[in-house]
């Protein structure tokens, strides 16, 4: 059985907006409508699409914080809106925007508070607070209370926070946003470790696509509350319309290539650049240039995943 | 139940050491909020300097619903009271937060920020009630202490309940806490005072609506061995924990409808 389980998750929020005096109108806004994935243990999973998507909306629904309109929803078995405080033993959860600490504790009270909220037995909130004291560096920030902390140390500890109690699934909502791109760095190795030596579930809420590519094998797009893509991260490009391009150099210059199953865009003197689909294999290309040209060298370059995403924003 | 209990005394015994590690702030806080508490009763003297009786009723007596009440409100204060910090956790979002720890909200929200202060009304209201007590001579029975022992549990049990309902509304409408504070402090106020000062509706809104004679007027009418001078039914003086049991009930229903309803914020 998956880790995460959602068919046909829908939530509406009524909005109600004042039109003159008195009159108020009442409107349903479909934050999400119809999502359906499953998660299975250990899979760590990207989440992505533009702001008001419908993201953070699911995030809460897993927790538990929001109750679905319709659908059905099971994490590590349970209905979490029904069994919100049993399920919080089992799950990690970290907002990037706002702290689950306590602002006026010194950071080491915090966590001892969270250590005996969830009942951590002493001996394993030792070695998890000096694992992760050591992996995320938090050493000098044990005793300076949380609201003197920079917004890359809260983050670290807060990530801390939700993991002393040993959860099997654990969320993460932005959890690089204004970081520098050292600490990003770090806590992309931090949460890799995290899954391949705890074998703990991530889903990784991100704007920064570069998350997504060093942490997560597989990617979920919502867009408008639809689920829009589930896959590698590979097979976005390929779904998006994206495309590939070589860049060959000639001996001398000359007038554009023809190779079947690619297209020059672009000469500048000996050198062209040609673009094929993103899906399509570079190999008989290559080889079809070789043949037909003199060609002193040859690259090719991947697309950027944000213009993929861009291109399937674009595309519905 | 237990475990509520313990995490309870859990994070609030958090925020007392941390509190104690300013000390020069929290003895100033103490001695402030003792002294606004002092003041209230003050009022009360000042006002028996000019008359004899109050609605019908000694200084004594009137002692004797103040502290009721007074002590009433404290325990519920100390233990439900933060309904002011509830409408700022839910502004910035840290309310999900505590939605997201196996520990039920409400004790979280209770225990948030938790002040030894809050003790300070409870003494306050303690000593003035320990001096009514004896002022004003009642024949004391084995079934008037254990109405005065039930009206000190049932009416902590009515404010608390009243508390309640208020942040459940809060949780709905995202932040209110100026409405709830009208039913729990300015409640208090109202029934520090004989009800026969009141027009009868008020009386009977009370009783009725919401149970807040229950925390004292009642309970002290039979303890003062005293009828009803209102001609309202002799069963009320002891109905208060009745009125407790069916105030927790509503507002424990309530608070779990309101927080599953709960929007959270944006983002």
């Amino acid at each position: 059985m998956g880790m995460i389980e959602v068919e046909d998750l829908r939530r509406t929020f009524a909005v109600r907006t004042r039109q003159g005096r008195l009159r108020r109108t009442r409107r349903e806004v479909v934050a999400v409508d119809g999502v359906t994935f499953g998660i299975e243990p250990g899979e760590v999973v990207g989440f992505i699409g533009p702001n008001g998507a419908g993201k953070s909306t699911t995030v809460k629904m897993l927790t538990g914080i929001l109750v679905p309109t319709a659908g059905r929803l099971q994490v590590a078995g349970m209905d979490p809106s029904r069994r919100r405080t049993e399920l919080a033993r089992r799950i990690g959860v970290v907002f990037g925007q706002r702290s689950g600490l306590w602002w006026d504790l010194p950071l080491r009270d915090s966590f001892g508070l969270l250590a005996r909220i969830y009942r951590v037995p002493p001996q394993r909130y030792r070695t998890n607070l000096a694992a992760y004291v050591d992996l995320l560096d938090l050493g000098p920030l044990l005793d300076v209370p949380v609201r003197q902390l920079s917004l890359g140390q809260r983050m670290r500890g807060d990530i801390a926070a939700a993991l002393l109690h040993d959860p099997e699934v654990v969320y993460l909502d932005e959890p690089t946003i204004g970081l520098d791109i050292i600490s990003k760095a770090r806590l992309r190795d931090f949460l890799r470790q995290l899954n391949t030596e705890r074998g703990t579930t991530i889903l990784l809420t991100t704007h920064d696509l570069v998350d997504i590519e060093q942490v997560s094998r597989r990617v979920l797009v919502i867009d408008a509350g639809r689920l829009v893509f589930d896959g590698p991260l590979g097979g976005l490009q390929r779904v998006g319309g994206a495309t590939r391009t070589v860049v060959v150099d000639l001996e001398r210059s000359a007038g554009p290539v023809e190779v079947s199953g690619a297209t020059v865009t672009r000469v500048d003197g000996p050198r062209q650049w040609l673009s094929f689909p993103a899906g399509a294999s570079a190999a008989p290309i290559v080889s079809a240039l070789a043949a037909a040209y003199d060609v002193v060298d040859l690259s090719i370059q991947e697309p950027a995943i944000e213009d993929v995403i861009r291109q399937l924003y674009a595309r519905k | 139940m237990a475990e509520s209990v313990r995490a309870f005394w859990v994070i609030a015994g958090a925020w007392v050491r941390a509190s104690l590690s300013y000390r020069v702030s929290f003895v100033t806080l103490a001695i402030s909020s003792a002294l606004i508490t002092v003041l209230d009763f003050v009022a009360v003297l000042v006002m028996f300097g000019n008359v004899d009786r109050l609605g019908g009723f000694s200084l004594g007596e009137v002692a004797l619903l103040y502290g009721l009440s007074g002590f009433a409100l404290g325990v519920a204060d100390l233990l439900v009271g933060n309904t002011e910090l509830l409408g700022r956790r839910i502004r910035d979002g840290s309310f999900d937060a505590m939605l997201v720890r196996p520990v039920a909200p409400l004790v979280q929200v209770a225990a948030d920020q938790f002040a030894l202060r809050r003790f300070g009304r409870i003494a306050q209201s303690g000593a003035v009630l320990g001096w009514a007590l004896v002022s004003v001579g009642i024949e004391w029975t084995p079934l008037r202490v254990l109405v005065l022992a039930t009206t000190l549990v049932s009416g902590s049990v009515i404010f608390a309940a009243v508390f309640v309902l208020g942040s459940a509304f809060q949780v709905v409408s995202g932040d209110a806490s100026e409405a709830s504070n009208a039913f729990t402090y300015g409640g208090n106020t109202l029934t520090q005072y004989p009800l026969t000062i009141y027009p009868s509706q008020v009386a009977k809104g009370v009783t009725f609506v919401l149970p807040l004679a229950f925390v004292n007027w009642y309970p002290a009418l039979y303890l003062l061995g005293r009828e009803d001078p209102l001609g309202l039914p002799g069963w009320l003086r002891f109905a208060s924990p009745v009125a407790a049991l069916l105030a927790a009930v509503v507002a424990g229903l309530a608070w779990r409808a309101a927080v599953r309803r709960y929007r959270s914020t944006g983002s």
